[in-house]
């Protein structure tokens, strides 16, 4: 599995008013590590999938994944947005199968492993289904399909599970988890709720306020099963990064409720 | 194909009324100006055989021909000033100087140009088409949502796969609209311009009859042109439908 490296990595927006969203950035994810990124809202954990997925150049320093420079998108990369990036006038096959389209994979091979992913996910049935016929979790499936039909090595995930309700999101926590024990890709997820980093995460990247770099970074070695979440240990570092949070001055944000993941 | 069942319920309804108004202030004004649903049914399937069809044809042709061009023409040219800011800077403002003159100005400078043949009539209903779908597909285009562009570039799209897979469908529903928007307009101008200078089409037949006082076949002519508007908005229909099968999912009790 291909690893990340990130170094000095700065992203700056030029416009009306330029915005330096992440200043001086370094990090190494492992082949087959899936961490978490949490940070103030605003403070560039956007701006860094971006980057990592090769769709805003650094204006300084570098990204390295699997020892390669990332110039632009990677063929095994797969990025995950904020609302799933999911084209409405997609049905759920041509959406999870996109990636191979793009990439000219002829029809009756997209077919078949679109056929397979849809399986896996449960999302047979609704093939044919527009994304708007679908619940929110499902979408999240469909999202996850295509990621999966393009056998990604890196998933990069922003903030995926904010719109669906507690009990889908734990599910699709559960999902999660499960995909990645069965793949070992390497994972970046980007969330802000405190219980996903530390059910999900081996280590855990704090980011501190806009421009955002690494505060600090918590090692989480239990994550990867999935009784972790009704443990001692998992409530315990739960309260940690609480703290480590509460110190960057996170909780002074707005989105102190999803912060604080009370929920 | 409920949808379609109702709409067929609702043309017939409509024509209902139509008929009943028409009947009662024929009735009522007792003038030959106006003649009856009755007199003007015969006078259409008299003209059927005789004037109308021939000219019913030839307009319907101009119309075909003029929205085509206009689109094919209107449609990509507004979707890349929309994706593309250097373009944009270009020809945005020759656009916006343009886009609110009457195009009907224009008829003159066309006579002159193409003579009274289709030329100058396809040409001045195109450009009607043309500007306002061009302008629409632009705002369309400018307005597609960016999280889709980012994650079609994350699969690696080239920029045509980009406009293929995401600012070509996400501007189709718009582009339909306006289509529906400037045929009705280009179809009143063609009216006009039928009249002012032609020998053929609809409009010279409808002010053809009106000279001749032949109010019966004048209003064969109207009801004719009516058919044809109500068959250009179906077509339409039907092609959004085809196209767009999206706009409709996720709506109310449709599965
Ligand atoms: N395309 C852009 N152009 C200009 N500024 C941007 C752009 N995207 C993000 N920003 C700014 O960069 C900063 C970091 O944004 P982002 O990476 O989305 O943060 P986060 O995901 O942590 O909330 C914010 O101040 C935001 O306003
Ligand atoms: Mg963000």
């Amino acid at each position: 599995m291909a690893g990340i490296e990130v170094e000095g990595l700065t992203v700056a927006y030029s416009g009306a008013k330029p915005v330096v969203a992440v200043r001086s950035l370094d990090l190494r994810v492992d082949g087959g590590e899936p961490v978490a990124v949490i940070g103030p809202s605003g403070c560039g954990k956007s701006s860094l999938l971006l980057a990592l997925a090769g769709l805003v150049p650094p204006s300084a320093g570098a990204v390295r994944i699997g020892g390669e420079g990332v110039a632009g998108p990677r063929l095994r990369t797969a990025l995950m947005l904020q609302d799933l990036g999911l084209l409405p006038w997609k049905t759920v096959e041509h959406n999870a199968g996109l990636g191979l389209e793009i990439r000219g994979v002829d029809a009756a091979t997209r077919r078949t492993v679109v056929r397979a992913v849809l399986e896996r996910l449960g999302l047979a049935e609704f093939a044919r289904a527009f994304p708007a016929e679908l619940s929110g979790g499902m979408r999240q499936r469909v999202a996850l399909a295509r990621a999966l039909a393009l056998d990604a090595d890196v998933l990069l995930m922003d903030e995926p599970l904010s719109a669906l309700d507690a009990l889908t999101r734990e599910d699709l926590q559960d999902l999660l988890l499960g995909l990645w024990l069965q793949r070992r890709h390497t994972q970046v997820l980007v969330t802000h709720s405190i219980e996903e980093a530390v059910f999900l995460g081996r280590r855990i990247v704090v980011m501190t306020p806009r421009p955002g770099r690494v505060a600090a970074i918590l090692d989480n070695p239990e994550a990867g099963e999935r009784s972790y979440r009704a443990s001692e240990t998992f409530l315990h570092r739960c309260v940690t990064l609480r703290r480590m949070l509460a110190e960057e001055g996170a909780f002074a944000s707005t989105e102190v409720d999803e912060a604080g993941g009370e929920r | 194909m409920r949808p379609s069942k109702s709409r067929g319920m609702g043309y017939a309804l409509a024509s209902a009324v139509v008929l009943i108004v028409w009947q009662v202030l024929a009735w009522l004004l007792d003038t030959r100006a106006l003649p009856s649903p009755g007199e003007t049914a015969g006078a259409l399937a008299a003209g059927l055989r005789t004037g109308i069809l021939p000219n019913l044809v030839v307009s319907a042709w101009r119309v075909l021909l003029a929205t085509t061009l206009g689109l094919v023409v209107g449609a990509p040219a507004g979707l890349l000033m929309g994706r593309s800011r250097r373009l944009d800077s270009v020809a945005g403002p020759l656009v916006f100087l343009a886009y609110p003159v009457p195009k009907v100005v224009f008829l003159p400078v066309l006579l002159v140009m193409f003579g009274i043949g289709d030329a100058p009539k396809v040409a001045l209903m195109a450009l009607i088409v043309f500007f306002q779908i061009l302008v629409t597909a632009r705002d369309a285009a400018r307005a597609v949502s960016p999280s889709a562009v980012l994650s079609v570039q994350s699969l690696g799209a080239s920029r045509w796969q980009g406009f293929r897979h995401v600012v070509v469908p996400a501007s189709l529903p718009a582009i339909f609209t306006a289509l529906r928007v400037s045929t009705g307009t280009a179809i009143a101008v063609l009216f006009f311009s039928e009249t002012v200078a032609g020998t053929d089409g609809l409009g010279w037949y409808i002010m053809d009859a009106w000279t001749r006082i032949a109010y019966a076949d004048m209003f064969a002519g109207i009801v004719a042109m009516g058919f044809m508007g109500v068959a250009i908005y179906e077509v339409l229909e039907i092609a959004e439908s085809r196209l767009c099968r999206w706009t409709r999912a996720g709506r109310t009790d449709e599965r």
